[in-house]
């Protein structure tokens, strides 16, 4: 039961990141696309954590938490760069 | 002083929340690494120097803590609300906000939990001057403004923070 | 006890979803960020407590996950917020007020002191 309902979130998390890749293509500008990236690696943190409990692995937690470590270094870099003050 | 045995407690904590055991060959390098690196960087992290450490304080973090996730389920519920609605009910704009904090962190915390907050978001800070973007503008004059957004909060961090 | 953790973070699910709609249907930048900063922060949060919930022995790193997307989520919108009105990205026409462009004079100034190029007058469309 817990392991169909775990899945059944994981479906959704996979939808909405099909859904802000329509952003990703759309843009209009290079923050949107920015947003759009953000969002999407969010999602795949909570993803990682998910999957971690269904395939019953501890270690997938390091690689979600270093995935959002350098998604916020890129964030950050990109928001610099796109003020011109890198 | 002070500012070492925070960055040292600190660096402690996230070491054991990592590694989720209390055994003394994981603890001991912990505690040595932790210690190098706070010995060499407590200069740099002086964010931590205008925290008072008194139960006074520690009962505000707490009050404060539960006063920000109360606001944070709030401002979901509403965010959810608005983006169903199919004519989108947005009233946007952006409005100042003076504080009266005076410690750097402080004004950190604020703008963070201002950010996290019922449609608010922080786009600029000047000195004591929060430039916010409003998803639903109800008070576009400082005075007003200042009261909706600031002061729940900066009751609390005044009495952290001095 | 773990059913109560399963549907915990299946409700942070269902909250990464309207994020994810929220940023399709807004009409400009600094809307856009509003929805996707607050959703995903409460989404992820509830999805990782959910968890914790589920398997007790892991909430030491799920602790440190929802602290470390807690410090960083507003930052980086913030920093977003910053750069999308520096480089005068249009707002949507519904826009009612804009106080920081009353100081538009002082923010020139410190434009060209930061960056030394001149900036023009920002165009509210």
């Amino acid at each position: 039961m817990v392991n169909i309902i775990l899945s059944t979130a994981l479906a959704i998390i996979i939808i909405s990141i099909a859904i802000t890749m329509i952003r990703f293509v759309k843009g209009k500008s290079s923050v949107d696309r920015v947003i759009a990236f953000d969002i999407m690696t969010i999602a795949s943190i909570a993803m990682i954590a998910i999957l971690a409990q269904l395939l019953g692995r501890i270690i997938y937690l390091d690689i979600a938490l270093v995935y959002g470590l350098l998604s916020f270094l890129a964030v950050i870099i990109i928001a610099k760069y796109l003020e011109k003050s890198l | 002083m002070k500012n070492f045995s925070i960055t040292f407690i600190v660096l402690m904590v996230v070491w054991i929340l990592l590694n989720n055991s209390f055994r003394l060959e994981i603890l001991i390098p912990g505690a040595i690494v932790a210690f190098v690196i706070s010995l060499f960087a407590c200069r740099l992290c002086n964010v931590f120097v205008d925290m008072k450490l008194t139960p006074k304080a520690f009962a505000y973090t707490f009050i404060f803590l539960g006063v920000f996730f109360i606001d944070l389920i709030k401002s979901n519920l509403d965010v959810a609300r608005r983006v169903l609605t199919p004519s989108l009910p947005i009233n946007p704009g952006i409005v100042e906000v003076k504080t009266t904090l005076k410690s750097k962190f402080a004004r950190m915390l604020l703008a963070n939990a201002i950010t996290l907050t019922p449609g608010t978001l922080t786009v600029e800070v000047k000195d004591e001057s929060f430039f916010i973007h409003c998803i639903d503008v109800q008070d576009d004059d400082i005075e007003g403004a200042s009261k909706d957004i600031v002061k729940k909060f900066e009751k609390y961090l005044e009495v952290i923070y001095g | 006890m773990e059913l109560f953790g399963a549907i915990i973070t299946l409700l942070g699910a269902i909250f990464l979803l309207i994020a994810s709609i929220g940023l399709v249907r807004m009409p400009d930048v600094y809307n856009r960020l509003q929805v996707g900063t607050k959703a995903t922060t409460l989404g992820t949060i509830l999805s990782l407590i959910g968890l914790a919930i589920v398997i007790p022995g892991w909430s030491g790193k799920l602790i440190l996950l929802i602290i470390f997307v807690m410090m960083t989520n507003p930052v980086s919108s913030h920093v977003l917020a910053r750069a999308a009105y520096y480089i005068k990205l249009p707002y949507t026409s519904r826009t009612v007020v804009d106080k920081l462009k009353v100081s538009d004079k002082v923010l020139n100034v410190e434009m060209e002191k930061r960056y030394g190029l001149e900036s023009k007058t920002l165009k509210v469309k």
